[in-house]
């Protein structure tokens, strides 16, 4: 159920309030830039955000919007400099009120983080998965180098995990192998080694991707459960807006590496202000639309543009049916307060009101 | 209504089977058989889209490739246009080519990355219709490019220079060069992103409208199923468990299977979220199906009625039948 109390106005974005009485992550003007042969590629532009405890922010964007790239810069899994330079200031508060500065700490600091105080689980299971390792042997890797278990106690807390995570007859699939498992299986084995050290914060990237729906639903009801349980933050990164509308308490939109609007769930669907954001939407086709049937759905013209060559101005420009040349090409667009905890990237954003 | 009834349908499948072996040696019997497809039936009119609908190892790839006999099934028959299908080699299938003809999930995987657009596009004139000359063969490459919204001019370039979006339209337009009459569309949105999914999804009504396309749309996704199709069918396990139009099936589901299908779909307004009714467990292996309904060990309305017999599609409308015994749920 939503709890609507849990959506106080949201001022982080441009407050200094110290970490840790709520917010578990507090993200400052992040960039990643990757250096290709073809010239320096934007991943990630000023991109500031915050999430607190027991709270899920959904990161939504199409291909190479940046998405993905936020979240492996936050954990350090992006190539090492020169290839790719980060920028800003992450700061994550970990369960015993420490805080790490994730941008530009050394390996040995990401260590402890990884895994430890910030999990991430991805889409694949099968590759993420090592195969030539039984199941449990990967789940109390983790709890031996993080929590210092013996090899015993790693084992009964591994086979506790599989049971809280819905795998039935745990002890027993301990000693499998992945490739034994199915893939909802497997992703449920994923989020059992991402939760082994009760992380403060999870960042889920697309987690449920590449799962048939009746299975992507189990797995969206086990997140669900596990967050009210140990009361983690999470990020929750998709292109799916019906998982969106499902699971975030807030979402943020990003394209082409920006912000383009930011909002808890509830204004962001009933209300979206930037032209992007209110094509995704309008985009998605619904199951019980029948007057809507068989007529065109709505497409939103064009394609994400080029990393290496972004337009001027609002890189969405291009692709936007409110595009007035000289405003929207001229620099690239503020991130405006259309309301407290409502951000908008884009200079029409008041004039387009009601428009779809 | 009669003069539909007159018309037979374009295509025609009658307890198709697809068993692959199992185990067992060089000689003799196999082991085991893994029956993807157990015996389906159903037939698509001319300019109608049906789709096949279920979870990844239902069978509904395998019932696309067994059509147009790039695997030939292990029973049953497949009536194109009231001409058999199973049992005709390579060589008498060709002529029957032109005219069904597939598009695939992945455009990444589907397009040779060491041809051009043109030599894609070109390659099934060149097999289908020797006759043209080269003049010719580039005016419908031009033609074709443009119904599918991509650039003529782009036509020297290569896949790689293209987006995901833009690769699916190749792949459609690939498949259009012959002008065929029955389009296998595989996947053909799953993996691309929504803004050019929507895209997409409209060139094939587009196509469909003005070209009279008749349309088999294999898809997991059942509100982009929705979207498109004429009649819709619902397979799990190797078999159909609900077919009708798509209005009846949508509003009025039979199954329980296509019920749970449906409940599994996102609901995309946040203010009415509700609990999840969730499917336990996963699909059973192919191996092993369960005994009568293959769906009994994880529907909440099973019996002990369910275990005997595998049902059959029975009718509960004049164009919707479902496969469960159940008349009270």
């Amino acid at each position: 159920m939503l709890d609507m109390n849990r959506f106080e106005p949201i001022t982080a974005e441009h407050s200094d309030a110290p970490i840790g009485a709520e917010n578990i992550l507090d993200v400052r003007d992040l960039n990643v830039a990757f250096r290709t042969a073809g010239g320096t590629v934007h991943a990630v532009r000023d991109v500031s955000f915050s999430v607190r405890r027991g709270e899920t922010l959904a990161l939504v964007g199409e291909t190479s919007s940046g998405k993905s790239v936020t979240c492996l810069g936050l954990l350090g899994l992006t190539p090492p400099a020169p290839y790719c330079t980060i920028s800003g200031s992450a700061r994550l508060a970990a369960r015993d009120g420490q805080t790490y500065e994730l941008v530009g700490s050394p390996e040995r600091v990401m260590r402890r983080v990884r895994g430890g105080v910030a999990s991430v689980i991805f889409q694949e299971p099968m590759t993420s998965l090592n195969p030539v390792h039984t199941v449990g042997a990967q789940i109390c890797e983790s709890l031996r180098i993080h929590l210092g278990m013996s090899g015993r106690a790693a084992t009964d807390r591994a086979a506790e995990l599989l049971n809280q995570v819905g795998i039935s007859d745990p002890k027993r699939r301990l000693t499998n192998y992945p490739h034994e498992l199915s893939g909802g299986m497997r992703q449920r084995v994923m989020i059992a080694m991402a939760i082994a050290c009760e992380p403060s914060l999870l960042i889920a990237d697309e987690p449920t991707t590449a799962l048939d729906v009746t299975i992507q639903a189990q797995i969206l009801e086990l997140l669900q459960k596990l967050q009210s349980e140990t009361r983690m933050a999470m990020i929750f990164i998709t292109h799916n807006l019906g998982t969106v509308a499902e699971i975030a308490d807030r979402v943020m939109v990003m394209y082409a590496g920006r912000i383009v609007e930011q909002a808890d769930v509830v204004t962001l669907f009933t209300e979206p202000r930037h032209p992007y954001s209110r094509g995704l939407i309008n985009s998605v086709p619904r199951l019980h639309s029948n007057r809507a049937r068989k007529t065109p759905l709505f497409a939103i013209p064009g394609n994400v543009p080029d990393p290496a060559a972004h337009p001027p101005g609002c890189t969405f420009g291009p692709r936007c049916r409110h595009f007035e040349p000289g405003r929207c090409d001229a620099a690239v667009p503020n991130l405006d307060n259309a309301k407290p905890g409502h951000l908008v990237r884009c200079v029409r954003w008041p004039e387009i009101e009601g428009a779809a | 209504m009669l003069q539909k009834n007159l018309t037979p349908p374009l295509l025609q499948v009658e307890g198709l089977r697809k068993w692959y072996p199992l185990g067992g040696g060089w000689f003799g019997k196999p082991a085991q058989n893994v029956k993807a497809v157990d015996g389906v039936s159903f037939e698509i009119r001319r300019g109608e889209v049906l789709s096949l609908v279920g979870e990844s190892g239902s069978g509904k790839s395998t019932i696309g490739r067994a059509i147009l006999n790039l695997d030939p099934p292990t029973a049953g028959q497949v009536h194109f246009d009231g001409e058999p299908l199973v049992g005709l080699s390579r060589r008498q299938m060709r002529p029957l080519r032109r005219a069904m003809q597939m598009v695939f999930q992945d455009p990444y995987s589907s397009l040779n990355p060491k041809h051009t657009v043109e030599e894609l596009l070109s390659a099934p004139l060149e097999i289908h219709m020797p006759e043209l000359t080269v003049q010719e063969r580039r005016d419908r490459i031009d033609a074709v490019l443009k119904t599918v919204g991509l650039n003529p001019a782009h036509r020297s370039r290569y896949p790689h220079e293209f987006s995901g979006g833009q690769r699916q339209r190749i792949g459609i337009a690939r498949a259009l060069m012959t002008e065929p009459q029955l389009l296998v569309a595989d996947e053909p949105v799953s993996s691309l992103d929504v803004s050019v999914q929507a895209q997409v999804i409209n060139l094939l009504l587009e196509l469909k409208q003005r070209l009279g396309l008749t349309m088999l749309f294999i898809s997991h996704d059942l509100a982009v199923v929705g979207h498109i199709s004429d009649r819709i069918a619902v397979m799990y396990l190797g078999r159909l468990v609900e077919i009708g139009d798509a209005e009846s099936l949508l509003n009025n589901p039979r199954h329980p299977y296509t019920r749970a299908l449906m409940a599994a779909v996102p609901n995309i307004d946040p203010r009415q979220r509700r609990p999840r009714e969730l499917l336990k467990g996963d699909i059973p292996s192919p191996l092993s199906p369960p005994s009568g309904c293959a769906f009994r060990t994880r529907c909440p309305h099973a019996q002990s009625a369910c275990a005997s017999g595998v049902p059959e599609l029975r009718f509960v409308e004049r164009s919707h039948a479902t496969a469960c015994i159940r008349d009270d749920i």
